[in-house]
């Protein structure tokens, strides 16, 4: 089994005040798919939704070796990073069928493998 | 070359594959089987000389490849503990490692489509899935790849680790999918097969028309997907379009590389062995449910091949072929050469509303192929000034030589009459 990051990305417009009847459908649609990773016999190892960007906060080197706080994401794109999950996965391809599963409906999931730290260094 | 150069030669091209993939399942790894591999073919040439070429030079080849990589396994254990590939240890195919080699009577499972299946993952970039294809399936170096698509040796290189290292770090696995996935990830690979045919048949830059290696590989590709997976109807479609297509390959240019179209080429010396191959396999491929658009297409090129002269072409069987294969394919290239069989049904007027009716669609910017069409519509139509107009478009965007030198002379033609 191998860890995969599942980027939850999504026009966060489409969100931002969500009727009762949205935020339902949106819990259901996660904890469905918390139960199809298991039964599918992956595991959910953490996950979150986060704030929308307008309040995120990025801190950041300038040239001179200062760092600035300024307001707002890192990067400012149209689709915004939501939520994640870390699931575990045999492989690639699990891990591509529980991101087609996992509930996206204003953008899409980018899937990244996690780094083992533990042993050597990568590459070597 | 002498006969020992000629069998290594011979071996090489259909054997490859074969060799590798059975040496990846020992190695666990891509580029050791790949190192594996090419010392058992430098290794095979001293061997060969000395005590004769074996009966079986495949079977040799991968023996003496696995039992290299067993070696070097041995030898190197740092490299044992990043087995990187993903092989499902639980497949009851894969070997015991404490028996490769030791019987000469090994049965070798037939591991192509799993490398095949793994070098088209469609997490992979189709421009790294090309370049993988060749590189580990065909057995092309590096080098003779970045010259097939023009680009330094270095980019090349570049583009094959970065696949690789995604396909180990990533665990894309290294396996056949199972039957749910299978028509999707088939289309991926039947798309890379295509695409490499169609960048051989009309090699995107250049001077000359046609790249033969690329085709040639091409056509041994869809052969041998057709061995492997012998039901698969797209299978056999995508074989049929390309013996179909190739089978014209020596009258699409004149002696001099100039471009002929379909109506000028002389059809006396097209590739009947080639056709009566395509037709049969096409009439296999119809035989039962929807076909798809590999088989489409093929049927759409059989009804050319098997025209005995171009008057004779039935365009509404062609028209009525590129309906079915728009709603299987909605692409705006089908519906381009859609639009050029209406104007042969119903006439050039027809034929330019249809073109004007995808004239907006953003996939067909940069296409040379659309002003191209439209010029010639515009030309039977004898609208010259807006032939010449849209003939110039297509020269702006016709990055092969000899397309651009047979738009230049249409170009000429509607110049002086104008």
């Amino acid at each position: 089994m191998a860890k995969y990051m599942l980027l939850i990305y999504g026009d966060e417009a489409g969100f931002a005040n969500p009727t009762p009847e949205q935020w339902d459908w949106m819990m259901k649609a996660h904890g469905a798919f918390a139960q199809a990773v298991v039964e599918q016999g992956g595991q959910i190892v953490a996950g979150d939704a986060l704030q929308p960007t307008a309040t995120a906060t990025a801190v950041r080197g300038d040239a001179t070796g200062d760092q600035i706080v300024t307001d707002g994401p890192f990067v400012e794109t149209k689709e915004a990073l939501g939520g994640f999950y870390i699931v575990e996965a045999t492989d690639l391809d699990q891990a591509i069928a529980f991101a087609r599963q996992c509930p996206a409906p204003a953008g899409g999931i980018e899937v990244r493998p996690i780094m083992d730290t533990s042993g050597a260094a990568p590459g070597s | 070359m002498n006969e020992i150069h000629r069998t290594l030669a011979e071996a090489h091209r259909r054997e490859w594959a074969f060799v590798l993939a059975a040496t990846v399942r020992v190695a666990g790894n891509l580029d050791v089987a790949e190192e594996c591999v090419q010392d058992a073919f430098v290794s095979a040439l001293a061997a060969w000389t000395e005590r004769g070429v074996p009966g079986n030079p495949g079977a040799w080849l991968t023996t003496t490849a696995r039992r290299r990589a067993l070696d070097v396994l041995r030898r190197d254990r740092t490299l044992r503990g990043k087995l990187t590939l993903l092989i499902d240890p639980t497949d009851p195919a894969v070997p015991d490692p404490a028996t490769i080699g030791e019987g000469e009577g090994d049965v070798i499972p037939d591991d192509r489509l799993r490398l095949v299946f793994t070098c088209c993952h469609p997490a992979l970039a189709l421009e790294a899935r090309i370049a993988l294809t060749l590189r580990l399936v065909c057995g092309l170096t590096t080098a003779e790849i970045a010259r097939a698509f023009l680009v330094s040796e270095t980019t090349m290189a570049a583009r094959i680790t970065r696949a690789k290292k995604k396909i180990t770090i990533a665990r894309i696995p290294y396996r056949v999918p199972p039957a749910h996935e299978l028509p999707d990830r088939l289309d991926a690979v039947l798309t890379v097969v295509h695409l490499l045919y169609t960048t051989g048949h009309t090699a995107p830059e250049g001077d000359t028309l046609v790249r033969p290696e690329l085709v040639e590989r091409a056509l041994d590709l869809a052969r041998m997907l057709h061995t492997l997976m012998p039901d698969d109807r797209e299978v056999r479609g995508l074989l049929a379009l390309l013996l179909l297509t190739d089978a014209r390959r020596a009258t699409r240019t004149d002696d001099d590389g100039r471009l002929l179209l379909l109506e000028e080429q002389d059809r006396s010396r097209w590739d009947r062995q080639a056709i009566s191959e395509g037709g049969e396999l096409v009439r296999q491929a119809l035989h039962r449910g929807r076909p798809g658009r590999f088989t489409l297409q093929a049927t759409i090129a059989a009804v050319h091949a098997e025209s005995p002269a171009y008057a004779d072409t039935d365009w509404h069987e062609v028209l009525g072929l590129y309906n079915a294969l728009l709603a299987v394919w909605p692409s705006p290239v089908v519906a381009l050469n859609r639009a050029v069989a209406v104007a042969m049904v119903e006439g050039p007027e027809a034929g330019l509303v249809a073109l004007d009716s995808i004239a907006g669609d953003a996939r067909l910017a940069g296409y040379p192929y659309f002003p191209a069409a439209r010029a010639d519509l515009l030309r039977r139509l004898g609208r010259l000034q807006d032939a010449a107009h849209a003939y110039r478009a297509a020269i702006s965007l016709a990055t092969n030589a000899a397309e651009r030198s047979f738009l230049a002379r249409r170009l000429a033609e509607v110049t002086t009459t104008a």
